[in-house]
């Protein structure tokens, strides 16, 4: 079909890429790396049908009258946002994604323990992910990502039973992904490959699964309940029946607080390869740094009533729970200490993944310490249901997460595909991102903090909201632009990017120790450790300018 | 947590020399011991998830009971104690067939592995089958939550002229019902995985060296077990007098 003359080149290495070619070496492959990109593509789809909700949400928003969509509608694009964006996005984002890939080559491994169940998993996503689809296209559901009972059980006359099945599908997908990384970090290290010697990413992702296993059987079986009172008209959750719709939430939250740690735990893991790697040192405090991994897993259990401080709860239950949500706060303090401990004196380059992780650092603080503000019982009251709260957690889930997950998409593109992004474009869109982000969502601190309640579609009666509103919608579109420029130049530079060498950034760990793309088993030969995580002044020494040698 | 193998260290070492032949190594494990702790590991965690899929009934359970004591007596008391404790006489019998095929598999006993795991599946329908008698009974009486229920005039065991709250009743009989449906499920879920077990026993596929199907499929089954022993004096036995 092309008219240029082909320029012979060297054979390309045969890796996990070019291996297999056709629809089947796909679809039916137990390889992690596969897998990961399956899942890559289906999270990004999601990624922007989520996005897309968001736009029309904050388009209503723009003026203070209800005036692009009906209320119903409106309902429905902020319980779709939430779902999508919560179970099809950021849940399965880093540790199917970037974990999928990772995980085994960063210990050492062929694969992950269970690799069939790993296909699994990603048929059971695409089962959940098709019902929601389908959900959506024929009439959505409005119950909020919450699905608080008896609204959810009763009274919605909208898709919750096919909502929360699919949610219950896709959990079952998290549960097994879990399940294969716990397996694999116990059983499957290479030698030498000690707990100690563990990258820190390998750390908060075994803290994540402990999350995914323990939490999500618990939203299973919420969910299970309330399609079932919805069905059957149980009464577990219905006030009429003698039940208690604040169990709901008990249950709910016991997931899904903790489920805010599943999505930050992984792009912590993230944060931290990158920090090592850019400030070229050793990570400050690793044990630190790993052990809070697995302290928050352990406290994030235990604070889930902190959602429920005006749904009745005892005022001794919510002085226990807001003392122990501040005790979350250590571990993750911790972390951040740590990280800036480990750029103190760094030798620090500014790459585009490093300035992902710069954000991350900024917002992540900035998120979590309005998390104290409403772990306080006084304020929290104050602005629950309100535009503070909205704000609060965006800077979680997006100004955390989402920053973790493109940094290390960036970090480690040169990895998955062999080839590298283009550089400058890579940057400018850090920058955009950062810049749309806090243009979106810090003008929403100041609104909930005045008073305006979230998933309201029509602000008439205080048109003052009006400015900060157009801000942060404002904010929204350059957000937009700055997540589809990634998009455009990765595919870009999987076919015209320049290949990447093994080891582009000089980092540590095994993952760089193989070829870009690596083969199938990953490794040629099977590596056995010697050295200490994150050996960066070793590597970085004059007299250590070759390949860091395989022993054994 | 991990199952010693009874075997001699040496047989293990042998199964390593030949690990590039033995048919059930898969490939990205180093040997077999390895791919069998992995298995096991894999199973033990996924009871885990288990353990608290159940555990957020349990919660709901123990809130509603304490909250509607006297309810849940009166309709604990409808059920039937005598098919429910025949029940858990078939299960924990079913657990000794379980026991039985791990250890001929363990020691090369073909036909007692497969008459074995025949007998865990039989009990097994036998408890589905008692299972569903109670259920039908429940049908009949007008048990089953929904529009068609009713509890009217149901006396309080041990407190005479109290009757109790048919609504509080109904949310007695929704657990009982999810619950021992959930379980129902699990059960039917262990006899597709014993029915996979057999098949491949039939084949001769377990030998001492590999037998990790049959020891996981058999943790799961005592597993599944392990709830009723729970659920029955739960929900059977609560305030009963003789």
């Amino acid at each position: 079909m092309s008219m240029e003359i082909a320029i012979p080149q060297p054979v390309e290495r045969e890796n996990y890429l070019n291996k297999e070619y056709g629809v089947w070496s796909w679809l039916l492959t137990t390889d992690h790396k596969r897998i990961a990109l399956l899942y890559l593509i289906s999270i990004t789809f999601f990624f922007f049908i989520g996005g897309f909700f968001a736009l029309l949400i904050r388009l209503e928003l723009l003026t203070p009258a209800g005036d692009l969509v009906q209320a119903d509608t409106y309902n429905k694009l902020f319980s779709m946002h939430g779902i999508v964006m919560v179970f099809f996005f950021l849940v399965p984002s880093i540790p199917a994604v970037l974990g999928n890939f990772l995980v085994p080559m960063m210990i050492g491994a062929k694969d992950l323990a269970f690799p069939r169940i790993n296909l699994l998993s990603w048929y059971l996503y695409i089962i959940g992910g098709v019902m929601m689809v389908h959900c959506m296209l024929t009439g959505g559901v409005d119950t909020g990502w919450t699905f608080y009972a008896p609204f959810s059980t009763n009274f919605s006359n909208t898709k919750v039973v096919e909502a929360g099945l699919a949610v219950f599908v896709a959990g079952f997908s998290s549960i097994l992904t879990g399940l294969n990384f716990v397996v694999t970090i116990h059983r499957m290290r290479a030698p030498g490959m000690t707990w100690s010697r563990l990258p820190l990413f390998i750390w908060a992702h075994y803290a994540t699964s402990i999350i995914q296993l323990l939490g999500t059987p618990v939203l299973a079986i919420t969910l299970t309940l309330v399609v079932a009172e919805r069905a059957l008209h149980l009464g577990i959750f219905d006030p009429k029946l003698g039940g208690d719709p604040v169990l709901f939430q008990h249950l709910f939250w016991f997931y899904s607080h903790p489920a805010v740690y599943i999505m930050i735990l992984p792009a912590m893991g993230v944060i931290t390869e990158i920090i090592a790697c850019f400030s070229r040192k050793r990570i400050f405090g690793y044990s630190f740094v790993a052990f809070s991994s697995i302290a928050i897993a352990v406290f994030g259990f235990l604070v889930w009533a902190h959602h429920m401080f005006v749904a009745g709860t005892s005022v001794y239950a919510a002085l226990v729970f807001s003392l122990l949500s501040y005790a979350v706060a250590v571990p993750s303090a911790i972390k951040v200490f740590n990280w800036t401990a480990t750029l103190y004196k760094g030798s620090i380059h500014y790459d585009a993944p490093m300035l992902y992780a710069f954000g991350f650092l900024g917002l992540f603080t900035i998120g979590g310490l309005t998390g104290l503000f409403l772990a306080a019982l006084g304020i929290d009251v104050h602005v629950t249901d309100t535009y503070f709260v909205v704000a609060h957690f965006h800077y979680i889930m997006v100004g955390g997460a989402v920053m973790g997950y493109l940094g290390g998409m960036h970090f480690w593109w040169p990895k998955i595909s062999g080839r590298l992004y283009p550089e400058g474009w890579a940057r400018l869109a850090a920058l955009i991102v950062f810049i749309g982000f806090n243009l979106t969502f810090f003008p929403q601190f100041l609104l909930g903090y005045m008073g305006m309640p979230r998933r309201y579609y029509d602000y008439s009666h205080m048109p003052e909201f009006q400015v900060l509103n157009v801000l942060s919608t404002a904010g929204a579109t350059v957000l937009g632009v700055g997540y589809l420029l990634p998009m455009v130049y990765f595919l870009w530079s999987m076919r015209y990017g320049k290949p990447a060498s093994d080891n582009p950034w000089n980092a540590a760990g095994l993952e760089w120790m193989t070829t870009s793309p690596p083969p199938t088993f990953n490794f040629d030969e099977e590596p056995v450790v010697t050295w200490e995580a994150y050996n960066y002044e070793e590597l970085d020494a004059p007299s250590h300018a070759q390949e860091v040698p395989v022993a054994g | 947590m991990r199952r010693r193998s009874p075997l001699p260290d040496s047989t293990l070492v042998g199964l390593h020399h030949e690990e590039e032949h033995h048919p059930e190594l898969l490939h990205h494990f180093a040997n077999a011991e390895q791919q069998r702790d992995s298995s096991s590991l894999g199973m033990w965690v996924f009871l885990a998830t288990e353990v608290m899929f159940f555990g957020g009934l349990f919660c709901a359970y123990l809130i509603y009971r304490r909250w509607y004591f006297p309810d849940f007596a009166a309709a604990s008391k409808s059920i039937n104690m005598a098919l429910g404790a025949t029940n858990t006489a078939v299960l924990i019998c079913s657990s000794l067939t379980v026991v039985l095929a791990v250890w001929a598999a363990q020691t090369a006993r073909r036909t007692l592995l497969i008459l074995s795991l025949i007998a865990t599946m039989l009990l097994g329908v036998v408890f589905l089958g008692i299972k569903g008698i109670e259920y039908r009974d429940k049908f009949v009486e007008h048990h089953v939550p929904g529009a068609s229920f009713s509890f009217e005039n149901e006396p309080v065991p041990g407190h005479p002229g109290q009757f109790a709250n048919p609504r509080h009743a109904e949310i007695f009989f929704s657990l009982y019902f999810v619950m021992t449906g959930l379980h129902a499920l699990h059960m039917i879920i262990g006899l597709g995985i014993f029915a996979w077990l057999l098949y491949a026993a039939w084949k001769g596929r377990f030998t001492p060296e590999y037998h990790t199907p049959i020891e996981i499929g058999g943790l799961y089954w005592h597993f599944v077990d392990l709830i009723w022993i729970y659920l029955f004096p739960l929900l059977y036995l609560i305030d009963r007098h003789p």
